[in-house]
């Protein structure tokens, strides 16, 4: 190839993108921008916030049964909030800020970006838990010194834990995926959080066979088994977790990957 | 070389793009000229795959862009300077680009240099650009993996004088080094000066292509303007010779060659100050090929539309 403009130092042959390059660079794009720094930087904030409050509440009213699990479960109530909206704010910052054009014009393998974009939440979420489990063992340790015995038992939680966070971003990437907005994907990932349980609630109150079906649909729900561990589950609970987590995460990531891969990039 | 073959887009009930076919040569830089709304852009996002045609293809060196392996050592695009994330630093943009395409880092800072954005500039969020800031570091980024193809939409948008110059010398020498170029325009006289070749597009189809020879040889009439020391004598020398002459600002608008009105002038010792050929120019041709598309409806059409 001739050289067109001054001092291309770059080797002669144009090789293909690897998909460890493309992780790489949305992995870049993750926090090289304010708002994704900051939201980055609170999540972990918040966790330790979280924690020492948590340590603090326990420790004065002299709580019996605080253990290391109560701690990660306290972090997991916290960053099930925040790491949906890092997951939205992966997909849907390329589309308010217009940026894909660019991204797919550089890669038009539109699947293999958003892989590695899914691979960057991934590893995000596997930071914030390990954050989140390394601060809890502190404040555990802490909160040990005080009341004179450490409990590390609770690891049925912490498994829970680390697979409902991993949930939760993903299902904030599939709604971002399927909505390529973030504002409507934060409000839908919210109303599925806080509304959709009351609703079902209701529902399950005044009528009697609403409430087995609800049952199948009640993501949220279904993951709570997973707190006492995914071996301790039937298979009736695990029945429901998959048959509500098609419904809110593999069909919204199905439709919204279709769009992504199909639509018209402006 | 890029090739476009019956490529048509279609929205709805609205043609944006109808049965478009051209190519652009290595070597050579080829203007896309055509009113707002033409379809310009919609030909150049399919092109590199970011809008599926509805009929038609376009290939770069024989290749979908698709199946190009990291396009951008191959192409260059800049389709719109704006869409970029405005918290990035124009630094961190082309990082990003150089990580993609898998270049080395200093590439980032030759291409900085070579577009004329500083240091401190580069340091700068592309929120705070204006558009001109944001067009350099487009053209930058296009030209990042070195490609042998460059598909610039609009680039001159926002430049000053001195950026437009700029624009058109880096463009011209690397086309001569043997480069693709294709630029597009709404502004002819953006395009006339570097185009080796030229497309008018009008309402999605395309009117007219070719280099500015063939274009002016479709352009009717040719047609002079002249200023000389005595325009009075100058005049009725002409139109003793039954060529029509028609004032025009200081001057004459004759309806001949110039060759012909230098001779004029030189059998009757007229001194000229100044002889040019009084096409219109290819704005004339570009109006009227574009009138019946054109959303301003009473242009004039005074030579007959060319198909």
């Amino acid at each position: 190839m001739t050289t067109l403009t001054p001092d291309a130092a770059a080797p002669a042959v144009p090789d293909t993108i690897s998909f460890s390059r493309l992780v790489r660079v949305e992995f870049r794009k993750s926090w090289d921008t304010r708002a994704s720094f900051w939201l980055l930087f609170a999540i972990g904030a918040i966790v330790l916030i979280a924690e020492l409050i948590a340590a603090i509440v326990t420790g004065v009213q002299d709580v019996d049964d605080v253990q290391f699990g109560t701690f990660a479960t306290v972090a997991g109530f916290i960053s099930q909030l925040l790491l949906p909206v890092l997951g939205i704010m992966l997909v849907t910052s390329e589309w308010s800020q217009r940026s894909a054009m660019v991204t797919f014009s550089l890669e038009p393998r539109r699947s293999l970006v958003v892989q590695a974009k899914m691979v960057v939440g991934l590893v995000w979420t596997a930071l914030t838990v390990l954050f989140a489990l390394v601060m809890g063992a502190l404040f555990n340790l802490l909160y040990g010194a005080i009341a004179g015995h450490v409990d590390w038992s609770g690891g049925a939680g912490v498994t829970g834990f680390i697979i409902t966070q991993t949930i939760a971003m993903l299902l904030g990437f599939a709604l971002a995926a399927l909505l390529l907005n973030t504002p409507a994907a934060i409000v839908i990932y919210f109303a599925y959080l806080f509304a959709l349980p009351t609703i079902l609630a209701i529902g399950s109150a005044l009528m009697d066979w609403f409430k087995s079906f609800a049952e199948w649909i009640n993501f949220s729900d279904a993951q709570n088994h997973l707190y006492d561990g995914f071996w301790n589950m039937t298979g009736s609970e695990w029945g429901k977790l998959i048959v509500s987590g098609c419904i809110w995460f593999l069909l919204p990531l199905a439709i919204g990957l279709r769009r992504i891969l199909r639509a018209e990039v402006k | 070389m890029i090739k476009v073959e019956g490529l048509t887009r279609v929205y709805g009930s609205y043609t944006a793009v109808d049965d478009v076919s051209f190519e652009c040569q290595p070597g050579r830089v080829t203007g896309f000229l055509g009113p707002n709304g033409a379809g310009k852009s919609t030909t150049m996002r399919v092109m590199v795959g970011l809008t599926p045609p509805t009929k038609g293809n376009a290939t770069i060196n024989g290749k979908h862009f698709h199946d190009i392996p990291n396009p951008g050592r191959t192409v260059g695009v800049l389709l719109d300077a704006s869409a970029q994330h405005g918290g990035r630093t124009g630094r961190e943009i082309l990082t990003l680009g150089a990580m993609t395409m898998g270049l080395p880092m200093s590439r980032v800072d030759e291409m900085l240099h070579l577009v004329s954005l500083t240091p401190s500039e580069a340091k700068r969020r592309v929120k705070n650009y204006s558009l001109g800031m944001k067009q350099r570091l487009g053209i930058a980024h296009a030209l990042l993996g070195d490609p042998e193809v460059l598909i610039l939409d609009e680039p001159a948008n926002g430049l000053d004088p001195a950026g437009i110059r700029w624009m058109r010398g880096l463009l011209k020498s690397y086309a001569d080094k043997g480069g693709t170029v294709l630029l597009s325009s709404h502004l002819l006289h953006e395009v006339e000066l570097i185009a080796d070749e030229m497309i008018l597009i009008g309402k999605g189809k395309i009117v007219a292509q070719g280099d500015r020879k063939t274009l002016m040889a479709h352009a009717g009439p040719a047609e002079t303007l002249v200023t000389s020391l005595d325009n009075d004598a100058l005049a009725r020398a002409l139109q003793g010779k039954d060529i029509a002459v028609t004032p025009a600002g200081d001057g004459l608008r004759v309806a001949c060659e110039p060759v012909e009105v230098g001779r004029t002038a030189v059998e009757h010792h007229i001194v000229l100050s100044d002889l040019r050929s009084g096409d219109g120019g290819l704005e004339e041709l570009f109006l009227q090929l574009t009138a019946d598309t054109a959303r301003e409806a009473d242009l004039s059409t005074p030579n007959g539309a060319i198909a």
